[in-house]
């Protein structure tokens, strides 16, 4: 047996540099606000994505109720389904997903769990999430713009997302779409670089980078990489304006549209794709390695027992967002792409399978000889583990070129990518705000309405996305309002599309609870104290909760030990805190 | 308890969904059975790997889940365990990788023998050309779009003249022929998708794509369009006919070509030039 973690023989290096003094706010305005405390900020990115993925939410259900009662409701044209497809998919990957994961628990987490008072760089953190919510105010109003938001489906791709037979193709929709992106990229770049260098420079004394606790690995990682990815998002998006506006032709070759000839010529709509790709695939682990990082975290203190391999997961973090700038075509395998592409974008997507594979045993083998408590945190973590594997291995027939063949663009597709990077990173969302609430708030957040919440969610969501793979199975095609009557399609599927939709509606109502919970136990939760899981990481060790502007009181927390001294053998109690030095140095430093 | 039991049941209840369910694929009318294969070899490996996982799991809540007193194991890493777990996950990803990657080579390698058939999308309707007797289809160009010339086929190619087209109707196959569809948009990306057939391909506008299989049976079988192509997507249909040779033929006789198609209309602008 090796010992991975060096403990607190390994000494703390002195201070190098004296304290920064911090912005301080002088009045409601600047503490609630326009707050540089990246601990607001973290709140004000939470809201503001949890109510326009309240907004997604909604439109799932629109979209549901057209597909498993096709003809009931006169109001979901073909349009608005487009239109409800495509608002739902931006909103949850990018204004949700991404802006949860890295500017909600990214700023709450980071500076508290290596030790900092606060961001690097306060005042550009708070303009980070004034530019989101302009982003999200621009994508709102395309609601409102005539002829409604864009209806391109969520990839946007040209020619027909700037063509009049898209919904909003030649109205204001794709436009506002298009600056929305701009601005949110915008409004990420800044709050990322604060994120990246937080980590690399705020550290406090002795928290080592392999000291860190895997959730800010996770977050640093993605956060790494949306800095790289996103910007090709952000030419792709400025181009697409420019064909839109001023006529150029960068994604646009001659065309025939409804009978008139274009006046476009020369461009490749596959460009658009390897772009989009580019940033896309990336994308996707930007949102599933905070939520690894997170999962990490919350089953080591929750089953009380250190995470197992932790070198091994931090490598395997790095690889995966290494591996994941070069798998972007598994995308494109059917799009026409010179087909010898497909040899070694499904070589190198089968790769990546293998360190991917490496987290779930490491989640499973940590609960091996633990003892597991089944807190709301854990109930989500399994659930995770759950939905991950099972999302993640029909990865591996989309990724397989061929297999990809005949299942591309059918509903099996949506089932796999719900599967994985929706239905999996939002029940760690969950896991997370049961397991931070408490610090965040200084009250535990209710239990009976989390556990109906945790099993209406979990039973419910792998009922409405695992039937759905069979959907595609038999050749459903994606993003189709209706289906109509088509010979190799049974009347069964059609019970079971209306099936999945009651499931879809169930799980629906069961966030109305969550949402409810989290008001509610702001007044009436049970008061938790400064450590009620008995945790190690430093964000559990501040002076007072919630911790104040700054964190730390007076000086900040010494770091002596991994985040992961869980049930260590001869210790008084089942954990030891990384600012704890340890029966033998206690008082020495 | 309640948890590990739950566990337990999704593991078997998505093995019973998998095998009791009637929702299979629809029955293949193409050579691609190859694809079919890969994919059973996947469902068995990746379902091994889901029950062992979520089994495994199960076992640890219900056997280490909280007792009082009981302390959990300090063990932070096991090298020797690590790199077998590695080892063994490459090896699954490798007996899944190589089949997939030899049928693909099938898949983008086109016999000799193929005969060429020319799809062409536009928003919402499938159009058809065949090469004609010469055996090679016509140069064509999306500027030369008109309502006479609905495919764009080159006036000046005397290769094009020949070639049947067939706009907006069924299209018929020889069962057991190679063909090479050639696909192409006048307008934005669709995708020509045969549920039956296993393959599809994007139709970009601008440049030229293709796949080919062999029709192995015949029958009327539905075209789907598979990529998004704006309102009336869900509602870009057609039908593809896999015929025997006599009545392959047969249609083919009915239908007409380039040239007579632009024939009657040529003629008319010559009679309105003359005084």
């Amino acid at each position: 047996m090796v010992d991975a973690t060096p403990h607190a023989e390994q000494g703390v290096p002195p201070a190098e540099t004296p304290e920064l003094e911090l912005y301080h706010p002088k009045g409601w305005w600047t503490t609630y606000v326009f707050s540089q405390d990246a601990k607001v900020i973290a709140i004000q990115y939470s809201g503001t994505a949890l109510a326009i993925g309240l907004v997604a939410l909604v439109l799932s259900w629109l979209m549901r109720l057209q597909l498993g009662f096709p003809g009931t409701f006169d109001f979901i044209t073909p349009e608005a389904y487009y239109q409800f497809m495509t608002m739902h998919g931006m909103i949850m990957v990018i204004y949700l997903l991404t802006a949860l994961f890295l500017g909600g628990f990214g700023n709450y987490l980071i500076p508290l769990m290596v030790g900092a008072r606060d961001m690097v760089f306060p005042y550009v953190n708070m303009l980070s999430y004034w530019i989101y919510l302009l982003a999200v105010l621009v994508l709102v109003a395309s609601f409102f713009a005539p002829g409604g938001p864009t209806g391109a489906g969520w990839t946007l791709y040209p020619p027909q997302a700037i063509l009049s037979g898209t919904p909003g193709g030649q109205g204001a929709g794709i436009i506002l779409m298009l600056v929305s992106l701009i601005l949110f990229i915008i409004g990420f770049t800044m709050g990322g670089l604060n994120y990246v260098v937080t980590v690399v420079q705020g550290r406090t004394r002795g928290m080592t980078l392999m000291r860190m606790p895997l959730t800010v690995w996770g977050i640093f990682t993605a956060t790494v990489m949306a800095l790289l990815a996103f910007p090709a998002l952000f030419v792709a998006c400025v181009m697409m304006l420019f064909d839109r506006l001023l006529g150029t032709s960068f994604f646009m070759p001659a065309l025939v549209e409804m009978g008139q000839l274009m006046s476009y010529g020369g461009g490749s709509p596959i460009l658009f794709q390897h772009l989009f790709w580019f940033f896309g695939h990336p994308e996707v682990y930007i949102v599933a390695l905070p939520a690894f990082g997170i999962v990490s975290d919350l089953i080591s203190t929750h089953a009380r027992k250190n995470i197992f391999g932790y070198r091994m997961m931090v490598w395997a973090i790095i690889i995966i967002g290494a591996l994941s700038f070069v798998v972007w075509a598994h995308h494109m395998y059917v799009s026409g792409m010179h087909p010898w592409f497909g040899f070694f974008f499904a070589t190198t997507t089968l790769i990546i399978a293998i360190p991917t594979a490496i987290k779930v045993y490491n989640w499973v083998l940590t609960l091996w000889r633990g003892d597991i408590h089944l807190t709301l945190p854990m109930l989500f973590s399994l659930a995770f583990i759950v939905t991950f594997v099972n999302g993640g291995l029909t990865g591996l027939f989309l990724g397989n070129v061929v297999v990809d063949v005949p299942l591309s663009d059918t509903m099996f597709v949506v089932a796999h990518f719900h599967m994985v990077m929706g239905v999996a990173p939002v029940l760690v969302v969950f896991g997370a705000i049961y397991h931070w609430y408490p610090k965040i708030t200084g009250r535990m957040l209710n239990e009976a309405m989390g556990q109906f919440h945790f099993w209406v969610t979990f039973v419910g969501a792998y009922a409405i996305f695992f039937p759905m793979h069979y959907v595609g199975l038999v050749g459903v095609p994606r993003r189709y309002p209706e289906l109509g009557d088509v010979a190799f399609v049974a009347d069964s599927v059609h019970s079971l599309n209306a099936f999945i939709t009651i499931a879809a509606l169930i799980v629906g109502f069961a966030q109305m609870v969550f949402l409810f919970n989290l008001v509610w136990s702001l007044r009436y939760g049970r008061e938790a104290g400064g450590n009620p899981w008995r945790a190690t990481s430093l964000e559990w060790q501040t002076p007072t909760t919630p911790p104040p502007h700054g964190n730390w009181g007076a000086a900040r927390p010494i770091v002596y030990r991994w985040a992961y001294d869980y049930s260590v053998p001869g210790a008084p109690e089942d954990f030891i805190a990384q600012n704890d030095p340890g029966p033998q140095h206690r008082g020495a430093v | 308890m309640a948890v590990a039991l739950v566990l337990v049941l999704v593991v078997v209840g998505s093995i019973l969904f998998h095998i009791l369910s009637p929702w299979w694929w629809s029955p293949i009318a193409s050579n691609w059975g190859y694809i079919d294969q890969t994919l059973i070899i996947t469902f068995w490996i990746t379902g091994a790997v889901f029950s062992a996982v979520v089994l495994f799991m199960a076992y640890c809540v219900f056997r280490f889940r909280h007792r009082e007193g009981v302390k959990a194991d300090y063990n932070p890493e096991n090298k020797k365990l690590e790199w077998w777990l590695t080892a063994v996950t490459a090896v699954g990803v490798a007996a899944m990788l190589a089949p997939g990657l030899y049928v693909w080579s099938q898949f983008i390698t086109v016999p000799d023998d193929a005969t060429e058939v020319e799809v062409v999308g536009q928003q919402w309707q499938w159009s058809y050309r065949l090469p004609g007797q010469d055996g090679r289809l016509g140069k064509s160009d999306n500027r030369l779009v008109t309502y006479e010339n609905p495919l764009g086929i080159d006036p000046d190619d005397p290769y094009g003249q020949d070639d049947v087209v067939i706009e907006a109707a069924d299209l018929h196959l020889p069962i057991d022929k190679p063909v090479k569809m050639l696909l192409r948009s006048i307008d934005v990306l669709h995708d020509f998708y045969v549920p039956e057939f296993r393959a599809k391909m994007d139709m970009v506008p601008g440049t030229v794509t293709y796949f080919w299989f062999t029709p192995t049976r015949t029958g009327t079988f539905e075209v789907l369009c598979a990529e998004l192509c704006g309102t009336g997507h869900g509602y870009m249909r057609g039908i593809v006919m896999v015929d025997t040779e006599e009545d392959y033929q047969a249609w083919l006789d009915g239908q007409t070509t380039f040239a007579q198609l632009s024939a009657p209309t040529t003629v008319g602008v010559m009679d309105a030039d003359e005084p």
